[in-house]
């Protein structure tokens, strides 16, 4: 990600930044310019490097892009004998036997709706939590409100979705007691509302970190001429620290968008059950219950196939929207 | 995140934009207010509105304080109040009836225990591991001399978007022989590529050049750099990445849910699962008879909040220590300085 930071937005920086070094470097009376010198004299000189990222490149490679090479199980029969690559070459069978499947647009709509309710209300929540938070002036009570918000954020899936149990449970539950007509979480109509809510209930106050440090960096002499100007404390939020955190707005939701079909397996995983499955399926425990469960390992290879590329698309589309709306990128 | 430092600079010109143009407001503002300094129109109706916004800004953070602590408060207090009164909706505030029943039953469990132990060496192992990985690499991805340090960048980065998916990595596992192996919980996930560009990016910003260039002519070399000069440098990012890692393995669910089959292996998270969510609840049959149902049912519900807090606890204890580097450790990763 940030290598293409460094390409597309701060052209700049790195400018001024590899200047600084020349300069300090020739103050020192070093001529070599390591940054031009050729990949086999950085190896000598910097082994020591090369060595030192080893261990993580191999990590990488092996449990990233050997999977990666696996994928083309996609296309192909599985042949237990045979291995990954051994199986016969069936081409797109696989995606269309999902395509055609009677469970595809329930799974489709169900993954979608579930993921963007979480993506708006995840996006705007934190940033709404945080101007809040940048109003208070003492420094204490801003300490306690920040510690509270950011304690859910620990607590296991296991543990959350067991406490929605607990709350939601129509004869013992506060929140279940409040509708006598319904069991909330075996009612398919509840399900995404149930995951939205508790979703921003847990990360709400830990995502509104970043949108705080950038606050922090406010200049206050904005705030002073804006005061001259007149301006109330609600036309201080909007015009001053509003455009600060915007840049940090837009990157986060580009980043989020690359998640719109990746719901979190382990939640809806863990808060499935019969009655509510027909609005909780989603492409990820489909995955796993046909997959893993059903050993139909090309089928489940093919959806997860299937579910990564679209999530790549609109990670490059936000990505590229953004880079021409507002010249912020992350690669 | 590093790059929403970057995009702070790209944003940097219409900011600058916005400061000129308010500087040059604020000059002629304060030209006006030298004029009339005693305006009094303006100032009252300020001071009326900003009082009413401060008043809704408070209730709102209060209620999202409340919203947010009650839940936890409440589980607290349940798993040793009289279970049931809390059944009954009579337990609010405050424990009432203290009991630690469900406590006892709880540890009183072998489970428990043996998934404490499973988690507690996964976590401990996993995040040495974790650490040893990741930060050297950061390291060396954080030195400008490293040729080919952004076609490596890269290859990490992509990994972030791209991946194998489940059953790739399960095939894969299977032929490592990491199905039902402890190891899964180690090595797979040795290094997350977010915190490997966080700590690139403290390395960067924070280890000022001159260290190197003073080591460099104490004859040192990079590693000794690294581990003599840096890293006693780098607390902050040691106890964030520490902290990320250690929490990521302490819930863990997943692994166990997918690579393990062998019970004694569970971990707490996947114990839990078992206790919490599971049709078969602990009291049952350990409770003798002529207990009722709905009171053997009653002290189920005690023993799940019991379990919640038990599971917990270790976190809730490093909190306080780890906290002050929640904002350092997120604004490393997003905003220099």
């Amino acid at each position: 990600m940030s290598t293409a930071t460094e390409q597309t937005v701060s052209p700049v920086a790195n400018h001024a930044r590899s200047g600084n070094k020349v300069k300090a470097k020739t103050g020192k009376g070093s001529s070599v310019d390591n940054n031009k010198m050729n990949f086999k004299t950085s190896m000598r000189r910097n082994w020591v490097l090369y060595l030192m990222l080893l261990p993580a490149a191999a990590f990488i490679v092996l449990f990233a892009y050997v999977p990666m090479y696996g994928l083309q199980l996609a296309f192909r029969d599985y042949d237990p004998l045979k291995g990954i690559t051994g199986g016969k070459f069936v081409g797109f069978k696989y995606f269309q036997q999902f395509f055609d499947s009677p469970q595809f647009w329930d799974i489709m709509r169900n993954t979608v709706f579930i993921s963007l309710g979480t993506l708006i209300l995840g996006f705007f929540a934190p940033i709404i939590l945080a101007l809040l938070i940048n109003q208070i002036s003492s420094a204490k009570t801003k300490g306690f409100v920040q510690t509270i918000t950011y304690m859910p954020h620990f607590i296991s899936t296991v543990v959350i979705v067991s406490m929605i149990n607990v709350f939601l449970d129509p004869n013992t539950g506060m929140i279940g007691k409040l509708f006598p007509n319904t069991i909330l979480m075996e009612n398919p109509n509840a399900f995404a509302p149930i995951y939205w809510i508790s979703e921003v209930w847990q990360h709400c106050g830990w995502n509104c970190i970043i949108y705080l440090a950038a606050l922090s960096a406010v200049d206050t002499s904005l705030y002073e001429a804006a005061k001259m100007d007149g301006a109330g404390r609600l036309q201080l939020i909007r015009h001053v620290d509003l455009p600060t955190i915007m840049p940090t707005c837009v990157v986060l939701l580009i980043m989020n968008m690359g998640s719109v079909l990746a719901v979190g397996f382990e939640k809806v995983w863990l808060m499935q059950n019969a009655l509510n499955m027909p609005s909780s399926e989603v492409i990820a425990t489909f995955t796993f219950r046909t997959g893993i469960q059903g050993f139909q390992f090309s089928y489940g290879a093919a959806i997860g196939l299937f579910n990564t590329i679209i999530n790549f698309i609109f990670v490059v589309s936000a990505n590229y929207i953004s880079k021409r709306v507002s010249n912020t990128s992350i690669f | 995140m590093a790059n929403i430092t970057d995009a702070k600079l790209s944003g940097h010109s219409s900011l600058d934009d916005a400061d000129d143009s308010h500087n040059a407001i604020s000059i002629e503002a304060k030209k006006r207010a030298a004029e009339i300094p005693w305006n009094p129109k303006m100032h009252q109706q300020r001071g009326v509105s900003d009082w009413v916004v401060d008043i809704i800004i408070w209730v709102v953070l209060a209620l999202v304080v409340i919203a947010v602590l009650y839940p936890m408060w409440f589980v607290v207090i349940a798993s040793f109040s009289n279970p049931r009164l809390v059944a009954t909706g009579q337990v609010t505030l405050w424990p009432r009836d203290i009991t630690f029943a469900g406590y006892e039953q709880v540890f009183a469990d072998d489970r428990i225990w043996r998934g404490y132990l499973n988690t507690i060496i996964y976590s401990v192992v996993g995040t040495a591991v974790n650490m040893i990985v990741t930060l050297p690499a950061a390291f060396a991805l954080s030195r400008r001399d490293l040729r080919g340090r952004r076609p490596i960048m890269f290859l990490f980065t992509f990994t972030m978007y791209f991946g194998g998916g489940l059953i790739p990595n399960y095939l894969l596992f299977q032929q490592l022989h990491l199905i039902d192996n402890w190891l899964v919980y180690i090595l797979p996930g040795a290094v997350s590529v977010w915190n490997l560009i966080i700590a690139r990016s403290f390395f960067e910003t924070s280890i000022p050049e001159e260290l190197h260039d003073a080591a460099q002519i104490d004859g040192m070399g990079y590693f000794g750099y690294f581990m003599k000069i840096v890293l006693p440098l780098s607390s902050a990012i040691i106890a964030v990445l520490g902290l990320y890692y250690f929490v990521g393995h302490w819930n863990d669910y997943f692994t166990g849910l997918i690579y393990i089959n062998n019970e004694n292996k569970y971990p707490l998270q996947n114990v839990l699962q078992s206790i919490l969510l599971g049709a078969q609840t602990a009291a049952t049959g350990t409770t003798g008879s002529g207990v009722s149902a709905v009171a053997q049912q009653q002290l189920a519900d005690q023993i799940k909040y019991g379990v919640m807090i038990v599971s917990t606890a270790p976190l809730i204890v490093l909190y306080p220590f780890l906290q002050k580097y929640f904002n350092k450790g997120v604004m490393i990763g997003a905003v220099k300085g």
